[in-house]
């Protein structure tokens, strides 16, 4: 720091550390989404700074759909370990029970079952007044949208069209009984950003993000990996391997992966300069309609 | 605007060293409703090549039916991203959209230009450094256009291009556009903007966003993206006063206390001796803790952790400060204030202010006047109305740090906040502070019940509950309380114990001494009502004439009579002190239900019956029908 400000990335840095510590000092009962994708693992590294020396002052949820790539628990597992933080993993006991998968109830109902229901159930359970989650306002329309500091009803719901002002840095932290907020820590970072501050920092990511040969099926022109024996091959269809990677984790049969050689962050920085499509491209359930984001959003989805 | 030419040679650090130099503009469009805002932004985003492939797909398939440039993308799609908006063809809320070109980062935000959304105007120009003030070619300056303007002085944008749009549709015409500016840089004179440059474009066509147009040759100005690329705004907010607002204090263990937050303005270093602004306290910086290491200094807008060399005592809220540069510490200041609800505000109303990490209920002391956003004048009012600016002072139930806005909005500018429904009403900057305070503290304006109700968010009131010994008048009496008392009123509760054993202890049980009794209590709550309180008398008052008595003392205090309709057999089985077991053996004379007489309430505002439901479902059913 020769001039005396902050670097692009460091204001960033400093602006998520604030709204996290906000968090932490207004709230009763925070709780942060940990999904284990690159935002996460961003999301992750700034609570760690933000509350340092100090453990982070809340547990971390990641709703498990029970179809996330194999290496992303692992990794998950290993982070929760390393940095000992609360982890708490919650599964929709009845979509389980059911045996709701993306094979036969489709990605739409999937989604809302393992993913919208379960989340507003692991919030319900553990009665937690605020959620951070890591989503940017880059990443899609009805994002760009959101407050930092996003209000929720009772039942979850976002109201776009009557939204709290939210001037400065000062933020509108009160609820009523049963109500709660989403918090967007990083809602002014770009994907770029993200990765270079994933570059600069060292912050460590499943390896899924680079390059490597793997085992997939082409779907209508989507790339699946196919992780683990669950998967339902078409009659007569094999697995090939092919050197590809990741641009965002989820469920792994409902995950686009891209060819590319890029093995290194360097790598992938570079491919992402140069690329024509958006990172969501990849995610299977943002594609179905205009709008479907803001209305899950408006479900409880995050 | 092509990208940084980056291939797998260039060297990686250099490059991103290049990305980070790059310097970061944050701006805000804004202007009256239809004049072209969010379709310049989609223009910008679709010029500098922001718009990737599969958008640019699904785009083209949205357009159809819309207005579209040649390109065949109405442009406004691509920052309107509610379904409402989409629907309706206007923006609501804010987006915050994020581009960059070889020379600088931009952070846009699309804010709305419908009255009705001014708030949200409010809220994107809050972090913005400059401002695309739109008209319509064709309409010229509107009175949104003039209450944005407005808007953008009061929370400090200093500086303002003019965007004079749909050139196209006026046949780019000379004549018209200087007109516009004319009239503009008129009515915005008095606005003190350091720079105001002018423009003259078609976003839908493109002309004078990137490079100069063809089709204005008239026109010897910088096109738009040059302008904002080189423009210089920014504030060096180091070399102010150092503020540091603590926002958490972070203790993992016995052995580590530090103050984390983030530095507003100045620097603090390592040895510097700072003050506690709210006890004007000492303390030595011992260290400045980061995860990266310890640090020797920290600059504005760098979130850290403060360990001082000894204990003092601070909590959130408090700002430290070096000395000889404190800050205001004050409860009471003179403020303008945005409107932002629909609900107006009144002066005597009771909000709560959140200004940096200080939040403390606060009043309306004055209304001193409005502005009119059409001829900026000033004048008289008793209420301030959503989209509203009026020049108030402010009194806040304690002392708190800040400065004028005008040297540092962070310490300076402020939310004030609903105290039932936890809206954001209304957003405020501190013009200064009202020295002694003490002294001039309502000067304008009468403390009366009203105004000691409001500040507790609540309407004065005594509810008087009568009925037989153990008819369960204090259990309701004490789960209405704490129902009060949980959503943030002030009641308090006078009955025989509290009552008995101090201010009445010189009275026994004659005629006279309980007649007493009830005036005495009567008018302790009559006095505690005035102070705003919500009073819950639970007395066996069995006489109509006492009863009388007390609604007589109130007087225009709202009274409630509440009979606790249980019958004797019930209060005498439950006996809950044995008292009935006493009375019957002749121990206690005239025990009310025994040897002296119940006369039942004639007119009582409510009456519960104690033997059909449990205290809590009463106490329930009572506090809804009060509707408090
Ligand atoms: N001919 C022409 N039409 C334009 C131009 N700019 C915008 N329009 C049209 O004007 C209409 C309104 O544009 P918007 O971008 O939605 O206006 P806005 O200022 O964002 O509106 P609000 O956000 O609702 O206040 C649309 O039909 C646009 O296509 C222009 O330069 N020339
Ligand atoms: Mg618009």
């Amino acid at each position: 720091m020769t001039s005396g400000s902050l670097t692009h990335l460091q204001s960033l840095e400093a602006e998520s550390i604030e709204i996290l510590r906000e968090v932490a000092a207004s709230f009763e009962r925070p709780v942060m989404m940990y999904s284990i994708g690159k935002d996460s693992s961003v999301l992750l590294h700034l609570a760690r700074k933000a509350f340092f020396p100090s453990k982070i002052p809340f547990p971390l949820l990641h709703v498990n759909t029970t179809w996330k790539f194999r290496e992303m628990i692992a990794f998950r597992d290993a982070m929760a370990e390393k940095h000992g933080f609360d982890l708490i993993s919650h599964t929709n006991p009845e979509g389980l029970a059911n045996g709701i998968n993306p094979f036969d109830h489709g990605s739409s109902r999937f989604t809302d079952i393992m993913k919208t229901q379960a989340l507003r159930q692991a919030l319900d359970a553990g009665r937690y007044d605020a959620a951070i989650g890591g989503a940017r306002r880059d990443e899609e329309k009805s994002r760009a949208k959101e407050r930092i500091f996003s209000h929720r009803n009772a039942s979850h719901a976002w109201d776009p069209k009557n939204q709290r002002p939210e001037l400065w840095r000062v933020f509108n932290t009160r609820l009523n009984p049963g109500e709660s907020m989403r918090v967007f820590p990083i809602s002014n970072w770009t994907e770029l950003d993200v990765w270079t501050y994933i570059y600069s920092e060292g912050i460590e990511l499943p390896s899924l993000y680079y390059a490597k040969s793997r085992p997939v099926v082409d779907r209508q022109g989507t790339l699946i990996m196919v992780d683990d024996e669950r998967f339902r091959l078409e009659p007569g269809e094999q697995p090939r391997q092919e050197v590809v990677r990741f641009r965002t984790l989820g469920d792994y049969p409902l995950t686009g992966a891209i060819r590319s050689d890029a093995a290194t962050l360097p790598g992938i920085i570079m491919e992402m300069q140069a690329s024509r499509t958006s990172e969501r491209e990849g995610r299977l359930i943002d594609s179905d309609s205009v709008g479907s984001m803001e209305k899950k959003k408006q479900e409880g989805y995050f | 605007m092509s990208l940084a030419a980056l291939t797998p040679d260039t060297d990686i650090a250099l490059w991103l060293n290049q990305q980070t130099e790059k310097s970061l503009l944050r701006f805000l469009t804004c202007g009256s409703v239809d004049d072209g805002k969010s379709t310049l932004i989609g223009r910008l985003l679709y010029d500098s090549q922001l718009i990737l492939d599969d958008q640019l797909a699904s785009l083209k398939k949205e357009s159809h039916n819309r207005t579209v440039g040649d390109e065949g993308i109405d442009f406004s799609l691509l920052v309107d991203g509610l379904t409402a908006e989409r629907e309706q063809g206007i923006t609501i809320d804010v987006a915050y959209r994020f581009f960059s070109t070889d020379k600088r980062k931009f952070i846009v935000a699309d804010t709305p230009g419908h009255e009705q959304y001014t708030r949200n105007m409010a809220t994107g120009a809050s972090n913005a450094e400059l401002a695309l003030v739109l008209i319509d070619a064709r309409k010229g300056v509107l009175t949104q256009t003039r209450r944005h303007s407005f808007i953008l002085s009061l929370i400090g944008v200093k500086h303002v291009v003019l965007v004079v749009n749909k050139i196209d549709l006026v046949d780019y015409d000379e004549a018209i556009f200087d007109r516009i500016v004319a009239e503009y840089r008129a009515f915005a004179e008095p606005l003190g903007f350091s720079t105001l440059a002018a423009v003259p474009v078609s976003a839908l066509r493109g002309d004078n966003i990137l490079a100069k147009s063809g089709r204005t040759p008239w026109f010897d100005g910088v096109p738009l993206v040059p302008y904002l690329e080189t423009i210089q705004v920014a504030e060096d907010r180091t070399l102010g006063k150092m503020r540091f607002p603590v926002q958490w204090v972070n203790r993992p263990n016995l052995d580590f206390r530090g103050f984390s937050g983030t530095v507003a303005s100045g620097v603090v270093k390592v040895g510097d001796e700072v003050l506690i602004a709210s006890s004007r306290r000492p303390a030595v910086v011992k260290s400045i803790v980061t995860m990266d290491g310890e640090l020797s200094q920290a600059v504005a807008g760098q979130a850290v952790t403060l360990v001082l060399d000894r204990e003092v005592d601070i909590s959130r809220g408090d700002m430290l400060t070096h000395a000889g540069e404190t800050p205001e510490f004050s409860n009471q200041f003179q403020a303008r204030v945005v409107w932002m609800s629909e609900e107006p505000a009144y002066p005597g109303r009771s909000y709560l202010l959140k200004l940096g990490t200080q939040l403390v209920p606060a009043t309306i002391t004055d209304l001193k006047f409005r502005t009119n956003v059409n001829t900026l004048e000033q004048t008289a009012a008793t209420k301030v109305d959503l989209n509203e600016v009026a020049t108030v002072t402010i009194a806040t139930d304690k002392p708190i740090a800040f400065d004028a806005y005008t040297s540092n909005a962070l310490t300076g500018g402020f939310i004030l906040v609903d105290r039932i429904s936890n809206a954001t009403l209304g957003a405020g900057r501190i013009d200064f502070g009202l020295r002694r305070a003490q002294n001039l503290t309502y000067q304008n304006f009468d403390v009366n019940r009203d105004v000691r109700s409001q500040m507790k968010g609540q309407q004065a009131k005594i509810v008087w509950f009568t009925g037989l010994s153990g008819s369960g008048k204090s259990s309701i009496a004490n789960l209405l309380e704490k129902r009060l008392t949980a959503e943030g009123r002030h009641a308090y509760i006078l009955d025989g114990d509290n009552v008995r054993h101090g201010l009445n202890k010189d009275l026994g049980f004659t005629e006279a001494a309980r007649v007493e009794n009830i005036r005495r209590v009567a008018e302790v709550a009559r006095l505690m009502a005035d102070a705003g309180l919500i009073v819950l008398v639970s007395f066996i008052s069995p006489f109509e004439k006492e009863r009388r008595l007390a609604r007589e003392i109130a007087g225009d205090i709202d009274f409630v009579e509440v009979y606790v309709d249980t019958p004797l057999e019930v209060c005498e089985s439950r006996d809950p002190k044995g008292l009935y077991k006493r009375a019957r053996a002749g121990e206690i004379k005239n025990f009310t239900g025994i040897d002296s007489p119940f006369e039942p309430p004639t007119t009582p505002e409510l009456v519960l019956h104690g033997a059909e439901n449990e205290p809590a479902v009463l106490a329930e059913h009572l506090h809804g029908w009060l509707k408090i």
